[in-house]
């Protein structure tokens, strides 16, 4: 898709720490998803309020704010996941690659297998470890033969670097993974259809912090050819793993701007607020 | 260590519990009877009938004739009446009861819910003898007039099974195997759709959402992901259904005919292992081997009752282990 980020543009995977100034100075990629003039409601409640956002490619943003704050609505809006929710309505345009996801003519469905997503709690489907990966592709018929299918798990479970602790256990269920494994192995099923952006909805609340940093360092990686959008309650991850952080309060975008200038210059009292604990 | 005052005052507290005693074996008895139950029931039915299995040997399950004017009695054509009653019940229940499911869980708008959950419990609310009735005055005259003739006319080329088994090509009587069996699947069918209802809703919402979140459509996730997670539960409503239909009694009276014959035609007047039972047993001398063999053909049902829902449990230990 496209060239892989320079290496200066690396954070530290683990420790917190006020990100490198590389960092904030590392040109980003062009925009991805642009959301514009966003208000969702389910049923009266209004959930969001004229929300404005560029996302950009190959690159991690991250969501922030206390519970409730709407970061979560709009992940679910960057994919249409709300559709599935009785009652909810989405106003606004979200653009991605300029195509807005929720005109009339385009399905649902064929915009979430461009747009994959990971969810708080791992959710492998009760099936194989080889299944769960394949599923995506058989879903969607992108492999033509079964020789195709076992490279394309393969390349997919590399990615999601869990090909060495699940080589020998393909046909074995997902449930008996760890925690850890199995938000890799969801992770690995979202990769293998080639999605342009994948969502992820604080994937590693559920985790210790070992199982934590394998997914922080698998981020990385995967950003250098994705767009990624993370949800996460952990200001500590945001700053670890993200290029642009977005504040959000009350269904309302606070703040928006590259991660090392969120967290080390904030534009807004209110953002300083959060960002150091001293929020309402 | 020196103990101190505070902890010297728990010295000889420690005295009988009565009430929690008491409690205790009070569970344990409760606990007990259903397994004393069980067991005396299955004793008596086989100690009763078994005159009929010393009489006849163990042909008594496979013996086609079953005569009270010459005292030869075997289970088979009883056996067979209750069988192809309960399978075919559960052939024609079964998918309705599944889209019945899948409709209130999936499609229903939400308002409809409960008033749809509620008829389908009130289904199962009928008592059997009223089903008897309505078989007996509405469904088999309505099966024997229209239904029948119209099968016969569909189905007559197929060609009979063994040389004395002709499917759809008799008369239509109207009282008989098929009418039987549309019966129990209208009573059956309220146990498999809440049963199934109850499944669907259980799974998970994470479930659906991952594959929604795949690029799923909703056919897709119910096929692909849901309905294999819940696979083994789903077949426990089925089992469940089928029990029911192996057992009924009253409404089956009124609509199998009773004939105690092999039956030559799924329009063939019948009779199951609970019906036999039930017109016989009044007539039934005490000592008698007529008595026997229908205490004998008791021990049997719930031998297939029991062997049914060994089965039912044994396919949702599997799926469990998965």
């Amino acid at each position: 898709m496209s060239e892989p980020a320079p290496q200066s543009d690396r954070i530290p995977s683990i420790a917190l720490r006020a990100p490198a100034p590389a960092n904030a100075a590392a040109p980003l990629s062009p925009t991805r998803i642009d959301v514009r003039n966003v208000n969702a409601f389910y049923g009266a409640k209004q959930a969001l309020f004229d929300v404005n956002l560029h996302i950009p490619d190959n690159a991690v943003t991250a969501f922030i704010g206390a519970s409730g704050c709407g970061k979560s609505t709009l992940l679910r809006c960057l994919n249409r996941m709300n559709d599935t929710i009785p009652g909810a309505r989405v106003d606004g345009q979200i653009l991605m690659d300029g195509v807005d996801i929720n005109s009339a003519d385009i399905d649902a469905v064929s915009v979430r297998t461009r747009i994959g997503m990971v969810f708080q709690k791992p959710s492998p489907f009760p099936m194989s470890i080889y299944d769960n990966i394949a599923y995506g592709p058989r879903t969607h018929k992108l492999t033509s033969s079964k020789a195709e299918l076992d490279e394309l798990v393969e390349r997919s479970l590399r990615r999601a670097a869990l090909w060495e602790e699940a080589k020998d256990r393909l046909d074995k269920s997902g449930l008996g993974l760890s925690g850890g494994q199995q938000q890799r192995l969801c992770i690995a099923r979202a990769l293998a259809v080639s999605p342009a952006v994948i969502l992820m909805d604080e994937p590693c609340s559920a985790l210790d912090p070992v199982a934590t940093a394998h997914i922080e360092q698998l981020i990385e990686d995967i950003r250098k050819h994705t767009c990624i959008v993370i949800v996460t309650h952990s200001m500590a991850q945001a700053a670890r793993i993200s290029q642009i952080t977005a504040f959000f309060n009350m269904g309302q975008l606070i703040e928006s701007a590259p991660t090392a200038d969120l967290f080390t210059a904030p534009k807004l009292e209110q953002t300083q607020d959060y960002i150091t604990g001293r929020f309402g | 260590m020196m103990e101190t005052t505070a902890a010297k005052s728990l010295i000889g507290t420690r005295k009988p519990h009565l009430a929690d005693t008491s409690f205790h074996i009070s569970l344990f008895v409760a606990g007990a009877i259903v397994v004393v139950v069980l067991a005396s029931i299955l004793l008596i039915m086989f100690l009763g009938g078994r005159q009929a299995f010393e009489t006849f040997g163990i042909g008594f399950i496979w013996s086609t004739e079953w005569n009270p004017v010459t005292s030869i009695y075997g289970a088979l054509p009883a056996i067979t009446g209750t069988l192809i009653t309960a399978l075919l019940a559960i052939v024609i229940a079964w998918p309705i009861g599944f889209g019945i499911a899948f409709f209130l869980t999936e499609i229903c708008p939400r308002a409809l819910r409960a008033p749809l959950g509620i008829a389908i419990e009130l289904l199962a609310a009928i008592p059997s003898i009223v089903y008897g009735m309505w078989g007996f005055f509405v469904l088999a005259p309505f099966m024997s007039e229209s239904v029948q003739p119209w099968l016969t006319e569909v189905f007559a080329w197929i060609p009979p099974l063994g040389d004395s088994f002709f499917w759809f090509s008799a008369p239509p009587l109207g009282v008989g195997l098929m009418t039987a069996s549309l019966v129990l699947a209208v009573m059956i069918l309220p146990f498999i759709a809440a049963t199934t209802r109850d499944v669907m809703l259980s799974t998970p919402q994470l479930l659906k959402d991952g594959a929604y979140a795949m690029g799923a459509t909703r056919w897709e996730s119910l096929t692909g992901v849901v309905i294999p997670a819940v696979r083994g539960s789903l077949f426990g409503a089925v089992f469940l259904g089928l029990g029911r239909a192996l057992g009924e009694t009253m409404a089956v009276v009124f609509v199998i005919g009773n004939a105690t014959r092999m039956p030559d035609s799924l329009y063939a007047p019948s009779a199951s292992i609970a019906s036999v039972v039930a017109n016989n047993f009044p007539e039934a001398e005490t000592g008698s081997i007529q008595l026997a063999a229908l205490l004998g053909l008791g021990f049997i049902l719930f031998v297939v009752s029991f062997g049914v829902l060994a089965l039912a449990r044994l396919l949702l230990r599997q799926e469990r282990m998965a």
